[in-house]
């Protein structure tokens, strides 16, 4: 009854929706990008690039909103030159989204190095807080899972809720949506395919970047090497599950969220007999089965991968 | 010409853009690069250390190479490398206590064999559920290294090791002999060169070669013309991944001795960097692999003589990746011009 005890704990929720956080910015982004027909491999590189430019940006002094500003710009930035290698030089997407992971990645190291050579122990700064609503946070059960969460948390709810009106209540979207399944038709409207698909592919890495922020501005208040630790790699495989909605986004990101909250308080629970690592290994082998679930299912934006140009069918 | 043009290219041009984040740093570009050079070149002994650096770069850049040729996007060289290197470690360190001209070989083949099974195995989830295999090697990578972890604090544990998650060391007859005296360069190196030679053959020469390049160029086209696709998608994913197996073996019977869980520094990650560099070429792997590993070891030199941090190696590694690809643009761009030009006139 142990699991029943921790599935109905306020604790274990509010967690799962912590852990969920990064995740829900980073399946919006991947799921941006990939409506629009371009897969984005730089998004673990853009998670480390939004965690160090976001924390070095508060450490100098910006304020926490500023750091989540720079963040999202840094984002935009390897997003922007990921769009031009890959959608009007056409350019694979593969290779050059693993190229953008790694310079985004060595980039922020060297920075980090070179602004603070000689610190044996991360510096610290003063995260955002919990906000704390008056009288929904005395509830019962939400007042602790939903009213005690960070701005960032609601910020990723909110672009959940605002990524699905832009995709499916605005021109814009549905536009975003033509270009990642028939580029000619949009060229045949008069649109620009090109531009679609940057814009679409710079605003998703700049949600991807606000994943990272998340981690080092709100989950901890310092950066280290490695601690994005495959997230954005989980994000590209848990947006194939979601079939590229952000309604099931949110969902996977929270069912994920809910499996590496539970085998965090199981670890401590069943202690010597089982090795930890045993749980450590679990969500990214959740990550890999729902995606073995969905794959056959999946409705691949039509035009994913396949670069367009004018003229040329 | 561009097929060797672009990544000399690409190469010089990432290093003459690392004047930028060293005079970030503050350091003097041109002291930098002579240092770097000094790091690489200066002694036998940094010659030595540059070719230990290049040998799994030859193993994980070759893994990369072949199966990027057949459109296997194979990115779980680095825990393919793991496994081998478990393997080895699982082999070699007692189990087997027979003459080095037969536990050599076994430790060889069981490496090769765990790596080949870790590509496998996201080849036919892909083969049989469609299961992208980007996503599902790039997750592996991280499940193996938690598992070697597992596996440091567990079975494989050093029992005379006071405690530290590493392995007990290989034996010493199913050590890979050292090629000089009193330097670290082994005869993986000799192993990786032959691999080479192999791959570029088989590649160019061979039926499997032909098969391969057919399933990548056009797997629809492929299948059309008689050629089993899943069966050339298998064969080269067991060959990728045991060749990433061989560079975890050669790091662990060749160098270290014993295996911890920091036994590679992204090796398998910097493998596709010089597979990219190299065009796919085996033969032009092996240089591709020692340019790499002139900057690693010269970025390590450099960064304890001169204080900058040698992450630089890494900024000009991802931006020789990102050269290379925009080379491959610009020289596709000008073909195709001079074809035009040619029909006009």
């Amino acid at each position: 009854m142990d699991i029943l005890n921790i599935l109905l704990s306020e604790s274990f929720w509010a967690a799962s929706l912590r852990i969920a956080t990064p995740l829900i910015f980073g399946v919006l982004g991947a799921l941006l990008c990939e409506r629009a027909g371009v897969l984005n491999l730089g998004i673990e590189g853009i998670f480390v690039v939004g965690a160090m430019c976001g924390w070095l940006a508060v450490w100098l002094g910006a304020g926490l909103w500023g750091g989540v500003l720079v963040a999202a710009l840094a984002g935009a930035f390897f997003g922007l030159l990921h769009a031009i290698l890959t959608v009007p030089l056409g350019l694979s997407q593969h290779v050059s989204g693993l190229g953008i992971t790694l310079f985004a990645t060595s980039v922020s190291y060297f920075s980090y190095r070179t602004a603070l050579p000689n610190v044996s122990s991360p510096p610290r700064i003063e995260p955002f807080q919990p906000l704390d609503f008056p009288v929904l946070a005395d509830l019962p059960f939400f007042g602790t899972v939903l009213f005690q969460q960070t701005a960032l948390t609601w910020l990723a709810l909110f672009m959940v809720v605002a990524v699905w009106y832009v995709m499916n209540r605005t021109a814009l979207g549905i536009a975003i949506q033509a270009v990642g399944d028939n580029p000619d038709s949009v060229e045949a409207q008069g649109l620009s395919v090109f531009a679609l698909r940057i814009g679409a592919v710079t605003a998703g890495s700049s949600l991807m970047a606000l994943g990272g922020a998340f981690l080092t501005m709100s989950a901890f208040d310092a950066f280290f090497f490695g601690m994005v630790n495959g997230r954005g790699w989980v994000c590209i495989a848990l947006v194939i599950f979601a079939s590229w909605r952000p309604g099931k986004a949110l969902l996977g990101a929270l069912l994920f969220g809910a499996f590496d909250a539970l085998q965090v308080r199981l670890q401590t629970q069943m202690g010597a007999a089982v090795p930890g690592q045993v749980f450590l290994m679990a969500p990214y082998i959740l990550s890999i089965v729902a995606l073995v679930i969905a794959a056959r299912s999946a409705d691949y934006p039509r035009a994913l991968l396949t670069p367009w140009f004018k003229g040329q069918r | 010409m561009f097929e060797f043009g672009i990544p000399v290219l690409s190469a010089f041009v990432s290093l003459a853009l690392a004047a930028i984040p060293l005079l970030l740093a503050g350091a003097n570009p041109i002291a930098a690069y002579g240092q770097m050079i000094k790091g690489v070149f200066g002694s036998v002994f940094a010659i030595s250390e540059m070719l230990t650096r290049a040998t799994p770069l030859i193993f994980t850049g070759l893994a990369a190479a072949l199966a990027f040729r057949a459109k296997l996007w194979n990115i779980g060289a680095e825990g393919q490398l793991y496994l081998g290197a478990m393997a080895a470690v699982a082999v070699g360190v007692g189990a087997f206590d027979v003459a080095g001209f037969i536990l050599i070989p076994l430790i060889i083949v069981f490496g090769a064999a765990a790596g080949a099974a870790g590509m496998a195995a996201p080849t036919f989830l892909k083969a049989r559920f469609g299961a992208d295999e980007v996503v599902t090697t790039l997750l592996l990578n991280f499940i193996i290294l938690i598992f070697v972890q597992m596996m440091l604090e567990g079975p494989l544990q050093d029992p005379m090791g006071l405690g530290w998650p590493q392995s007990a060391p290989v034996l010493d007859q199913g050590m890979l002999p050292r090629l000089m005296d009193r330097m670290r360069v082994h005869s993986g190196l000799i192993i990786a060169l032959i691999a080479a030679l192999v791959a570029q053959f088989m590649l160019a020469r061979s039926v499997w070669g032909f098969q391969l390049r057919a399933v990548g160029e056009n797997a629809v086209a492929a299948r059309h013309a008689g050629i089993k696709v899943k069966r050339s998608l298998y064969s080269v994913a067991i060959i990728s991944g045991g060749l990433a197996g061989l560079a975890g073996v050669s790091e662990v019977a060749g160098l270290k001795g014993y295996l911890t869980a920091d036994l590679s520094p992204g090796f398998g990650y910097t493998g596709i960097v010089v597979a990219m560099l190299a065009g796919l070429s085996p033969i032009g792997v092996v240089v591709a692999a020692i340019f790499i590993a002139s900057v690693f070891v010269g970025a390590d030199s450099m960064s304890r003589a001169m204080g900058v941090s040698s992450f630089l190696a890494d900024l000009v590694v991802s931006m020789s990746l990102l050269c290379v690809l925009i080379g491959g643009f610009i020289a596709k761009y000008r073909i195709i011009r001079a074809d035009k030009g040619n029909t006009t006139s």
